[in-house]
């Protein structure tokens, strides 16, 4: 017994000075760049967080989902992708929007709209068609529909899209302004104005609507929930439409900002999301807007940065850091394990 | 007010319930005793509509309601405190009792009620604010039952609420469904607790691996050879 104890004190020990060792690096690291280049470094970040928020839009989807049938929705990044695509349609080809105006405004605020409605319906309808009826099924039944699904939805993406990038022009303005030699493109201002006002409406939502009670109440006890009075269906339903029109958002937000698109698009920065999620604690969903900034703005620095591994290292110490994290920390930065009463 | 006839369960190949029949009357305690394995659960289950049963009839004041989605159930006024307590573990007990009340609008009403809830199970008044799954076993059971009151059912089931209790626990969660049933609630009441559930009910149904072995008055089963034998330990 006082064996075992200490063994395990031993190896906490080991391991918070492990964490605070690589923790101080990192901040050793960040140092440096700050007094050597101070606006660099502001750039960086920026230009970082304004990557993570994007990815935050993303992460949510996988967190919400997770967090209430316990599945990866592999195709989640997919649907962002096609969200995407929806977008350039939408703005180009049938509105034959290609320059800031204010028309070209009008219409991406509707693209935004119909953007979100789009990538809802389809959650919805893959929940529905797919995922529902092996909601008994063993976990890995559900898991293998959603990879299915997420080459399915490529194929699409294949076929409206092509099999290579496209680029567009955008209705955005493609300036900037300086403040202290820190450049700010407007795009990445016009990021934040959209993607804020999601991220709190969305906690809203969970938070204070009676819809938000019935979501967290079936993630915790399905049945409970039934006894309570809730549609554990249409619950679920929303749900995915939530992290639907988020995918959405997102869809036309890096359309837009980046003038791309391209039928893999959904499992590179999928991926991403995913980790971001995971990084924060999946199933949590501040820990997925935590994960998702702290990704953005760790690769943003990684890239910018004098003194970083550079470019072609970002996904290198993106997960890095994951692999530590989840050895250190298995639940994410803000999952607590529940210890559960019998 | 409830009537189950010829009612079939199964889970996969596994008959649980094998062509029971009961009945409950407006006003009644109505107990459903049995071994482990015996079927209680499963019969409160499927009342409640998160089992769809293999053939048989559940009537609730005259309208069928085998197979209908558990939430409709609740809409038509049957609520369970399940077995295991299943309270949400991270919202607090404030949140839990609120969820009680979900389909409900009547915001005085609901007061009232929370209020009444409140009196029965004065332990969770202090909890108010604490996370439902921070706490004993004991008042997990209470908040369980004060949920189900919370939806203002006309037809309450409960599945073991003794469970894990201390003795004094026991017997004030007996005089607790005494007088909720006092107040107007009719209860079916599910039980390892025999005795106990005996002297608190009017009539008691004995289940023996899915079928009722025995049913009548508690008063009379209580005093029978045979339920004294296998049921109360003598
Ligand atoms: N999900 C399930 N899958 C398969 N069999 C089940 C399932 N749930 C219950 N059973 C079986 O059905 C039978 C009845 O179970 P039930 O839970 O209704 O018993 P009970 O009378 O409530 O027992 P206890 O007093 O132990 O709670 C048992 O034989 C049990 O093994
Ligand atoms: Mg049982």
């Amino acid at each position: 017994m006082a064996n075992s104890s200490t063994r395990f004190s031993a190896r906490l020990l080991i391991e918070r000075s492990v964490a605070t060792l690589i923790i101080g690096l990192v901040f050793f690291w960040l140092a440096i760049n700050l007094v050597k280049s101070p606006s660099q470094f502001f750039q960086s970040s920026i230009i970082g967080i304004s990557n993570g928020v994007l990815y935050a839009l993303i992460a949510l989807g996988y967190t919400l989902v997770y967090g209430i049938i316990e599945l990866i929705n592999f195709a989640h990044g997919d649907l962002f992708m096609l969200g995407g695509l929806f977008a350039a349609t939408f703005i180009t080809v049938w509105f034959k929007q290609e320059t800031p105006s204010n028309t070209g405004y009008a219409v991406f605020f509707l693209c935004l709209i119909a953007a979100m409605g789009f990538c809802a319906t389809i959650n919805v309808g893959i929940e529905r068609f797919a995922y529902r009826r092996l909601r008994k099924a063993p976990k890995l039944a559900p898991l293998i529909t959603a990879v299915g699904v997420s080459f399915i939805i490529q194929f699409i993406g294949i076929r409206w899209n092509g099999s290579g990038p496209k680029t567009w022009n955008s209705v955005l303005p493609s300036g900037e302004f300086t403040i202290s030699s820190v450049h700010i493109p407007y795009t990445t201002v016009i990021s934040f104005l959209v993607t804020i006002p999601l991220l709190i409406f969305m906690t809203f939502i969970v938070a204070k609507t009676r819809r938000g009670k019935a979501m967290r109440a079936t993630a915790q006890d399905a049945d409970a929930a039934r006894l309570m009075g809730i549609n554990v269906n249409k619950t679920i339903s929303f749900t995915f439409a939530l992290g639907g029109a988020l995918a959405g958002a997102a869809g036309l937000l890096f359309q837009q900002t980046r003038g791309l698109t391209n039928y893999n698009l959904g499992y590179q920065l999928g991926l991403i999301a995913f980790t971001s999620a995971v990084l924060g604690g999946i199933g949590n969903l501040s820990g997925a807007v935590l994960g998702a900034i702290l990704i953005g703005l760790i690769q943003g620095l990684n890239d910018g940065l004098p003194i970083g591994l550079g470019q072609q290292w970002s996904q290198t110490v993106v997960f890095t850091i994951l692999i530590l994290l989840m050895v250190f920390k298995p639940t994410g930065l803000l999952g607590k394990p529940m210890v559960e009463k019998v | 007010m409830l009537k189950i006839e010829n009612l079939e369960v199964t889970y996969g190949n596994i008959k649980a319930i094998k062509g029971i029949s009961l009945e409950v009357n407006q006003g009644e305690i109505v107990t459903l005793i049995g071994s482990n394995g015996a079927g209680k659960s499963t019969t409160l289950r499927t009342i409640s509509g998160i089992l769809k049963p293999k053939s048989g009839s559940i009537t609730f004041n005259g309208e069928r309601i085998e197979g209908v989605e558990g939430h409709e159930i609740v809409a038509k006024g049957i609520c369970q405190s399940p077995e295991g307590r299943r309270i949400f573990p991270k919202m607090t007990v404030d949140e839990n009792l609120d969820l009680g009340a979900f389909l409900r609008n009547d915001k005085a009403e609901i007061k009232r009620d929370r209020q009444r809830v409140l009196e029965l199970f004065p332990k969770l008044q202090e909890r108010i604010d604490q996370k439902a799954g921070t706490m004993s076993g004991g008042e997990q059971q209470m908040l369980a039952v004060g949920r189900a009151l919370m939806g203002s059912p006309k037809l309450l089931l409960l599945d073991e609420p003794s469970m894990g209790l201390a003795p004094v626990l026991v017997e004030m969660i007996f005089e607790t469904i005494k007088k909720i049933n006092d107040q107007g609630t009719t209860i079916l009441l599910v039980e390892q607790n025999a005795l106990a559930a005996l002297n608190v009910a009017d009539r008691a149904y004995v289940l023996e691996s899915g079928s009722i072995k025995m049913s009548g008055k508690a008063r009379d089963l209580i005093s029978n050879d045979e339920v004294t034998k296998a049921y109360l330990g003598g």
